[in-house]
């Protein structure tokens, strides 16, 4: 595959519907923006990781656009756990 | 108390958040001259290849709403150390009672004939990369000289842009003093297979022009290449012109102890500016990493402020798309001195050419590569390109230095499965220490 369709605005490597939220490792991160560029709902995810905050806002579709975009492996899913949640 | 903090770059804002997080009452005032203000300087290849809009370049500043300081643009021209006192745009005077100094760092600048042609570029702020996509739209064939990452930065932005695109590279291959001979096979393979023309042993002497404007380039073998635009990145160098005439101690960047202060007790530098004491190797090294000047940055603000602080340099650590394939670089891989650059490059650290004695496990080839350079009991370093599950457990393995001892036998042996030896290793590892 070309190298070239990295640039592409695809997302064939799009993470599939996760019960979860997105989660940052702050070391990695430049702030470059492509996340926060690429919600397709506005979260300012970038910020997030700047204050290495976890995504946890109900607006957030879990696509992971944001995090298969992230050149840096910065965001990944964390499995929300749902026996904790019921219990809290 | 009055703050003064030189350069808008993140090391700058990094300073402002920590020494209002101290410091509630003290003015701050951050003095910059970059007409675009603070963003994202590694986010400028994305800009280029098209995968962002230069407005979502701009970071998350500290918003001036929240956090309290004032910002004024200009250049700071002048340091008067004894007045405690500074000189913007050769004639406003501004004192300070604690200053920093994070005015980053620059290209170092092609000198040849032909190098101040209008079509000549070199990647350091958004303006530079704005106007090379200006002349990109003409299409046309570009000649990119250089090294390190923003050399395949600027290739694979203007290829991305539509540019024929020769690549001159001084020695036999691609950045020799941080990757292997294979590493580098891999990218030059990966270039070419894009149609990038590479041309080894290249030593470009001049630029030519008509009216202004570039029309090729010249090489010391003789041999000329037609081309409508010229891109460098020879590497860069610490900013230092405020330095100068001053008391401040001086190495290859303004030198600072581990509390990120000059040997001037009310000046201190961070980022790209700053070499940085390193209490583990004894050594003052330079980075041009992001993560490293916010942690500078933060360290100094903190001690600026009157919380002692020290700064503990974490082995450095990088993740690039080296001509699109994803490659981690971390703590010691290489060593020697690469043609292509001078002193250092964008995205670099000089202790990744540090490399003390140690063995080398490799496996894997063309996109799944990963090389581990291993200690007596800990890994120092390590390269992984393509597949990236183990960068992180890497990351963390590396900076806290995880007795390997149990593994190490194993990893060192021919063709050894070192990836699995490395995942199973992390599960077990991960257990015994808080991440
Ligand atoms: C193209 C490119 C690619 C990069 N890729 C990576 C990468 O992959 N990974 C990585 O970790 N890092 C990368 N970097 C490096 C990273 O961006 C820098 O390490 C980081 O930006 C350094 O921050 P800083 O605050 O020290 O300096 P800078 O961000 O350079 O900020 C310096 C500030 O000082 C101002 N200034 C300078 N002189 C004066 C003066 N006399 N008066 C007033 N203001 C002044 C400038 O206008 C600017 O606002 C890259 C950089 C570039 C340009
Ligand atoms: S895309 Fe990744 S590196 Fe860029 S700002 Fe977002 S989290 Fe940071
Ligand atoms: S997972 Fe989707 S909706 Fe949620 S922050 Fe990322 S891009 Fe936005």
């Amino acid at each position: 595959m070309s190298f070239l369709n990295h640039f592409k605005n695809d997302a064939n490597r799009r993470t599939a519907l996760y019960a979860g939220h997105v989660v940052a490792d702050p070391s990695r991160c430049v702030q470059c923006g492509i996340c926060s560029y690429n919600c397709p709902i506005g979260i300012d995810v970038r910020a997030h990781v700047w204050r290495d905050e976890a995504v946890i806002k109900s607006e957030c579709l879990t696509c992971g656009e944001c995090v298969a975009r992230c050149p840096r492996g910065v965001l990944s899913f964390v499995q929300t756990d749902l026996f904790e949640r019921r219990a809290g | 108390m009055k703050y003064v903090i030189v350069g808008a770059g993140v090391a700058g804002m990094a300073a402002v958040e920590a020494i209002r997080s101290v410091d509630l009452a003290g003015e701050i005032l951050m003095v910059s001259d970059d007409p675009h203000g603070y963003y994202s300087r590694p986010g400028l290849a994305y800009f280029l290849t098209g995968e962002l809009h230069d407005k979502a370049l701009y970071p998350l500043a500290p918003d001036p709403q929240k956090i309290k300081f004032d910002h004024l643009k200009g250049r700071v021209t002048r340091l008067l150390q004894a007045e405690h006192a500074l000189e913007v745009d050769g004639k406003a005077r501004l004192t300070y009672d604690k200053l920093l100094i994070a005015v980053g760092a620059c290209a170092v600048s092609l000198e040849i004939p032909g190098s101040k042609l209008e079509d000549v570029v070199k990647l350091d702020h958004l303006s530079d990369a704005k106007k090379i996509l200006r002349l990109a739209k003409r299409g046309g064939t570009a000649v990119v000289v250089g090294g390190g990452i923003t050399a395949l930065e600027l290739v694979e932005g203007l290829l991305a842009r539509g540019m024929k695109v020769h690549y001159l590279l001084r020695g036999d291959r691609y950045w020799s003093n941080v990757l292997d001979r294979q590493e580098s096979h891999i990218v030059e393979g990966r270039l070419q297979a894009e149609g990038v023309m590479l041309h080894h042993h290249a030593e470009l002497v001049e630029i030519t022009g008509r009216n202004g404007r570039v029309n090729g380039v010249r090489l010391l073998d003789g041999r000329a290449i037609k081309c409508d635009l010229v891109a460098y990145a020879i590497g860069i160098h610490p900013s230092l012109d405020l330095a100068a005439n001053t008391a401040l101690a001086l190495d290859r960047g303004l030198l600072v102890n581990e509390h990120l202060q000059t040997n001037d007790p009310d000046i201190y530098a961070a980022g790209d500016v700053a070499q940085a004491y390193d209490p583990l190797s004894g050594r003052s090294v330079l980075d041009s990493l992001w993560n490293p000047a916010r942690e500078q940055g933060h360290v100094a603000g903190l001690n600026m402020a009157g919380r002692k602080t020290a700064y503990l340099k974490s082995p450095p650590f990088n993740v690039t798309r080296l001509a699109g394939l994803t490659t981690t670089i971390i703590g010691a891989v290489g060593r020697g001195h690469d043609e292509d650059v001078l002193g250092i490059a964008r995205g670099d650290s000089e202790t990744w050419r540090d490399l003390p004695d140690a063995i080398v496990a490799q496996s894997g080839f063309d996109v799944n590569h990963m090389r581990l350079l291993v200690g007596e009991r800990s890994l120092i370093g390590a390269i992984l390109m393509g597949d990236q599950t183990l960068s992180k457990p890497l990351q963390k393995m590396i900076s806290n230095r995880a007795d390997i001892s149990s593994i190490r036998g194993k990893l060192l042996e021919p063709d050894a499965p070192i990836a699995d030896l490395i995942a199973d290793f992390w599960v077990g590892w991960r257990k015994t220490i808080a991440l």
